[in-house]
């Protein structure tokens, strides 16, 4: 790089790449970013120093101030949590959970929770208001197939439905068709049979000629008038509420397939304090008894 | 150039002396880009040197004191009279309470300002910038150390160019210590106007303070320093929005500091003995360009430069006073007014014109609305948000009801017992969450200076409602006050 050549117009170096006679000037880096530029090589220096930088085969390296993101959030949680505690303790010591509900700030304070912990873990089911779907419960109706007092509530959020806890709630809507237990006639008649329970649209012939079978086969969870009983789980047959659907389609598609939907239990994974702000907020939504 | 020496010339009438030096943005040497003239602005002794001076002491005092002011408000709230709470979410200003849904109050100031700004301008030119702009100000403090420290212009100039001994590097920390502390001041008042005053400066000593307060401090500790120490003149010309924005505002009626060409030219240097007969009473001395903090020269007519401090006033008079002429030949004076004199009328001042009227009654009205807002403000805000999933329930008998979240923010300082009645349909029942309802009505406390929010009801027999939906009016009224609040919302019946 002896020859320097200079460009006549400018009066600047060229680099000596030149396209199509068009010669590169060399013209010296702005001093604003060459400040710039070094600053950020002593700060990155600085940077490898004091923070968590280079990776090394077992490990990296953790810098002097021995920073870590993880550690972080866990102080963060317990420092959380503390602030809880005493709202906490007063949830776990309350004794029975209406006291809860009656203290506006102890309720303030369940609700809360609660609705946070719905979102993360009930929303993806119930929906985000609760207001269900086929086969999941609406929760801000008063149709409650296990009970939708706040001890009920907490009960199903604890062990679950059929979820294979011991203390589970379990019932069982038989397969009549599939499951052989009912001649296919029969099982017609008896949607024409649910269906007028509940007034709607049907052949009374049909319904008549279905009562004996409901005698035997559905009375003993329904009930004799069909309003259902919630220490079994025996959803009322009589209102307008459909956990499937009141339609003929559907109401014979459970007859004969049954029905066993599953709710998780909650125990283990959700602490009790959690499990009792979520049954304080799920009673809130309008449908608690 | 400016930074000349001055040229002795004793021989001129009065003792004046003659200084050689040229304004920083003198035409002749105008360039689209050129390197910062550093300026040694001389000192001046004057009324308007004097009023500068009481105006810096009122506004620095103002800025400096104005945290440390109590007004108890009651227990719970803050008691100083001033204070931007952004962690309790309140502006406080005596005995104004702002919360930030009514941050319009803000817009209503800025508008306030901005018109005062406005017809202050169209009054009396840039008032502003000379008087009482933070860096006018600030930048005049600045001056002032540095003139304590180093002596007036000339020692100025010529510490400037001398080498490093310790005589000058002892000068010059001096002085930008005492740049710096003041810097340090300044950033230390501002921090004082979001937190509780006496305890932050506890804390801020013993490194308890939030990083946002050492933060701030450091930034305006970091911005008077460089734009009151370094940068000066250059802020108000080149990163100022506002020179650009008043040629707009004034007028050939503003009163603005000018020089009075008729009586000036031609001007020259005048010898002692010498007649005032066939010329001008300007002298050349350019008294008034070493005198200006922006380094221009005001006989050049208004400029872009000029921030209307009137220091050039000062320096003009004592002049005149020496050479036995009379004071005023640099003024507060208008365009209009050269014309009249150079035409032979009579000179006048007309403060109102169309243009001042228009800011004026503008300003009136924007005053008189903000009063209104301020003293008829709702002590208490109603906010109802229907539930949208589910927009609507049905109950097993049938029945469909809606649910509502009513929030309620209650600016009274203390529990208010309010009413919350639903209107609507014939039929229609209510519930509220841990509230006791009766009939369409929820009775409940809102605790004084807080949101208060409840989940509210409303159910329909079966068939109650005609159509999909139903309009309906949440009332909520305060039987001590007789305050009432109405918001009208719907009931979905969803597909009858």
């Amino acid at each position: 790089m002896s020859d320097k050549e200079v460009d006549e117009h400018s009066g600047v170096e060229t680099t000596g790449h030149s396209w199509d006679g068009i010669k590169e000037l060399n013209n010296p880096l702005p001093r604003w970013w060459l400040i710039v530029f070094w600053v950020c090589v002593a700060w990155s220096i600085g940077y490898w120093v004091l923070m968590p930088s280079w990776p090394g085969i077992s490990g990296y390296l953790k810098g002097t101030r021995n920073h870590s993101e993880r550690a972080n959030v866990e102080v963060a949680v317990a420092e959380l949590d503390a602030q809880r505690a005493d709202a906490t303790r007063r949830l776990l010591t309350a004794p029975n959970m209406e006291t809860i509900e009656n203290d506006p700030d102890l309720q303030a304070f369940a609700l809360a929770a609660g609705e946070s912990l719905f979102g993360d873990n009930c929303a993806t089911c119930h929906g985000a208001g609760g207001q269900g779907f086929k086969g999941y419960p609406n929760l801000n109706d008063d149709d409650w197939l296990w009970g939708g007092k706040l001890e009920d509530i907490r009960q199903t959020i604890r062990y679950g439905i059929r979820s294979g806890h011991e203390d589970a709630h379990i019932s069982l809507m038989q397969a009549y068709g599939s499951g052989g237990l009912l001649p296919r006639d029969t099982v017609d008649d008896l949607v024409h049979y649910v269906r007028s329970l509940s007034g709607q649209e049907h052949d009374a012939e049909a319904a008549a000629r279905a009562a004996p079978a409901f005698e035997v086969q559905c009375v003993q969870c329904h009930g004799a008038d069909g309003k259902g009983d919630q220490s079994q789980g025996a959803p009322n047959l009589t209102d307008p509420i459909w956990l499937y659907g009141g339609d003929a389609a559907t109401i014979r598609e459970t007859l004969w397939n049954g029905r066993g939907g599953v709710m998780p239990t909650w125990e283990g994974r959700l602490s009790e304090e959690e499990i009792l702000a979520l049954a304080v907020y799920v009673h809130s939504l309008g449908g608690g008894e | 150039m400016s930074v000349n020496e001055p040229a002795p010339s004793s021989d001129l009438s009065g003792g004046v002396v003659r200084h050689n030096v040229e304004a920083v943005n003198a035409a002749g040497t105008r360039t689209l880009y050129k390197a910062r003239e550093p300026i040694y602005p001389k000192r001046v002794k004057g009324t308007f040197r004097n009023l500068k001076w009481i105006i810096m002491a009122v506004t620095l005092g103002v800025y400096y004191l104005v945290p440390w002011i109590r007004w108890p408000r009651g227990p719970g709230e803050p008691d100083q009279a001033v204070l931007v709470d952004f962690a309790g979410r309140r502006f406080y200003f005596f005995f104004i309470e702002i919360w930030p849904d009514q941050l319009y109050f803000l817009t209503g100031v800025l508008i306030i300002a901005a018109l005062s700004l406005f017809l202050a301008t169209a009054l009396f030119g840039r008032v502003w910038c000379g008087y009482s702009c933070p860096q006018t100000v600030w930048t005049d403090l600045y001056v002032w150390v540095e003139r304590k420290i180093e002596g007036d212009r000339n020692a100025r100039m010529k510490l400037a160019k001398a080498k490093w001994t310790a005589d000058k590097i002892r000068k010059r920390v001096t002085k930008h210590a005492i740049w710096i502390l003041i810097g340090m001041a300044t950033g230390g008042a501002w921090i004082l106007y979001f937190h509780d005053a006496p305890s932050l400066a506890r804390d801020f000593f013993s490194g308890d303070a939030p990083f946002t307060s050492y933060f701030f401090f450091a930034l305006l500790t970091l911005t008077t320093y460089l734009f009151a120490g370094s940068m000066r003149e250059q802020v108000c010309t080149y990163m100022c929005p506002w020179p650009r924005i008043q040629a707009a505002l004034t007028d050939e009626e503003t009163l603005e500091v000018t020089y009075k060409v008729d009586r000036g030219e031609p001007r020259g240097p005048h010898k002692k003995g010498d007649t005032w007969e066939g010329r001008g009473d300007c002298v050349s001395c350019r008294a008034c360009v070493i005198s200006c903090p922006m380094g221009i020269d005001i006989r050049e007519g208004a400029q872009l430069e000029c921030i209307n401090c009137a220091l050039c006033i000062d320096a003009c008079d004592d002049i005149m006073k020496k050479v036995g002429r009379p004071t005023g030949l640099i003024a507060y004076d208008t365009d209009a007014n050269i014309a009249r004199r150079e035409a032979g009328e009579k000179t006048t001042v007309k403060l109102v014109r169309p243009r001042t009227i228009l800011y004026g009654s503008v300003l009136a009205f924007v005053c008189a609305l903000m009063i209104y807002g301020l003293s008829t403000q709702a002590t208490m805000v109603v906010n109802v948000l229907r539930d949208r999933a589910p927009p609507f329930i049905l109950m097993s008998d049938g029945s469909i009801r809606n649910a509502y979240t009513v929030k309620i923010v209650n600016r009274e300082n203390y529990t208010r017992e309010l009413k919350i009645t639903v209107e609507g349909p014939d039929g229609m029942t209510v519930g509220a969450v841990g509230e006791e309802a009766e009939g369409a009505t929820v009775m409940l406390d809102a605790p004084g200076d807080t949101v208060r929010s409840v989940r509210i009801f409303a159910t329909m027999p079966p068939g109650g409602v005609k159509g999909a939906s139903a309009p309906v009016i949440v009332r909520v009224t305060d039987p001590d006050t007789g305050e009432e609040i109405l918001n009208p919302t719907v009931f979905m019946a969803g597909r009858e």
